[in-house]
């Protein structure tokens, strides 16, 4: 399975380096989504729980994109037929699916935390704390990555697909959004950052740990026929 | 081939039960301290949203059998459950809207994690119906709508988690957990009422399969006598249906 899921996501990669379309859009809608929050909430600087919510709710939306776009090309090219003619395992392709879509996750939050910092965040985040923000991030990505997948090869096959894609994956992140604010609130505190809650790491992991064995044992049955 | 066997003896069972339980609720508990008349919507409001999750996550274990076995019966199954706990959720949203009110004064309140749990769980299902409409091969349909049932099963209990953990102060309950909670004549009034709304959704589940059964049935024998022309377009419906 590992040679399937390595050329499966070295094609999807290769994708996007030569002709860059998701992760332009998904960074370009994320710094703009912080543009609007600066006008919508009239703030010139966010700190403690509204800058968590701020970044939660930035990289939530522009993750959306992402995961509309997920099987679009593979699905309107043929890609999805030429791995069910494969003699591989199904499971490869939601390997790869997800771990692309962690690697478009982690290019986006490159410029997106930069930004962020820049932009909005007031006092600047400390070298220890990003540390921190980078572990934390990771774990949000990896839940936001299987649900996104299982969700994305859902929404591909319907007729409204950028449609369904928010109204399913938003409740089902919920979760994650707790978390992940809950987490980081800590991390942009005004009197300087604290240590990571444990208890809400340990949600995010449980979070990742269920819904990666729910789209193991599911995703077979998204891509039939 | 009769569908729908015992209904009878069912929905009579299911009548008195209910009639029971609000009998008991309204007149042989006792009248809460604290709140007063208004707590008697707790024998309404508490049962009908343990058994509208408990719909939702047997629409999900009815969804498992179906990718199990590939046939359409369990996917009609999972659909009404999910339709009915659907039902059951608005009002559980409504009733428990009006609790809040009486209580704490406000029609919305976000420290309240059941509540609000609830809500996410709601809007998650909301979009059960939208998928199946929006998927045209009837095969693909039943399989993307029961792989979605699962999800959403699971999702619940760790929703419930996560939404709990997030609020620093809970409410006093009037069902506390861990200190004995209810005393014995709410308790045995708040049984009644909880086993006659589970009733009330199995009856109603086993009915609406039934009128379902015995329309396809219908169809099937229309469209023998009197060719494809007999039987008219299925109409906007994303109903799983049991002839191809």
């Amino acid at each position: 399975m590992g040679a399937a899921v390595n050329a499966l996501l070295r094609k999807d990669l290769r994708l996007e380096l030569r002709a860059p379309q998701v992760v332009p859009a998904m960074a370009i809608f994320a710094v703009m989504t912080l543009v609007v929050f600066h006008f919508a909430l009239q703030r010139r600087a966010v700190a403690g729980e509204l800058a968590a919510g701020v970044l939660c709710v930035t990289l939530l939306f522009a993750a959306m994109l992402g995961v509309s776009r997920l099987f679009v090309a593979d699905r309107e090219e043929g890609g999805l037929d030429a791995v069910l003619l494969a003699p591989v395992d199904r499971t490869a392709l939601l390997v790869a699916k997800a771990l692309a879509l962690f690697a478009f996750l982690a290019l986006l939050e490159v410029v997106l935390v930069p930004a962020f910092v820049v932009l909005l965040l007031e006092p600047a985040l400390a070298a220890g704390a990003l540390a921190r923000l980078v572990l934390l991030l990771a774990l949000a990505d990896a839940g936001i990555a299987v649900v996104g997948t299982l969700v994305g090869a859902i929404a591909v096959e319907t007729r409204a697909r950028d449609l369904l894609v928010p109204l399913l994956a938003l409740p089902l992140l919920l979760p994650v959004v707790i978390g992940l604010a809950r987490a980081a609130t800590p991390l942009f505190l005004p009197a300087g950052a604290g240590e990571l809650p444990v208890r809400w790491l340990a949600v995010l992991g449980l979070y990742d740990l269920i819904f990666g064995l729910v789209a193991y044992a599911l995703f077979d049955f998204l891509v039939e026929d | 081939m009769l569908y729908g066997k015992r209904l009878t003896a069912l929905a009579l069972l299911t009548a008195v039960t209910v009639t029971t339980g609000f009998a008991l609720a309204f007149f042989y508990a006792p009248m809460d301290a604290d709140q007063g008349f208004m707590q008697k919507i707790f024998y309404v409001h508490v049962p009908m949203a343990i058994v509208a999750l408990c719909g939702f996550v047997f629409g999900g274990i009815m969804a498992v059998q179906h990718l199990r076995t590939g046939e359409p019966r369990w996917d009609l199954r999972s659909y009404v459950a999910i339709h009915l706990a659907l039902i059951l959720g608005v009002g559980v949203l409504l009733t428990g809207s009006i609790w809040a009110r009486a209580s704490w004064g406000q029609w919305w309140v976000w420290d309240e994690p059941t509540l609000v749990s609830f809500l996410i769980v709601f809007l998650l299902y909301a979009c059960y119906q939208p998928l199946r409409f929006s998927i045209e091969d009837r095969d693909r349909q039943a399989r993307y709508a029961s792989v979605f049932a699962i999800v959403a099963g699971a999702f619940v209990p760790l929703n419930f988690l996560a939404v709990r953990l997030a609020q620093a102060y809970v409410h006093p309950r009037v069902f506390a957990t861990s200190q004995g909670g209810l005393p014995p004549r709410m308790a045995l009034a708040f049984l009644v009422c909880l086993v006659g709304m589970a009733l009330l959704y199995v009856t109603l589940w086993r009915y609406e399969i039934a009128s379902k059964q015995t329309s396809f049935r219908l169809r099937a024998l229309k469209r023998k006598l009197g060719g494809d022309d007999a039987v008219g377009d299925r109409g906007r419906s994303a109903a799983p249906s049991l002839t191809a």
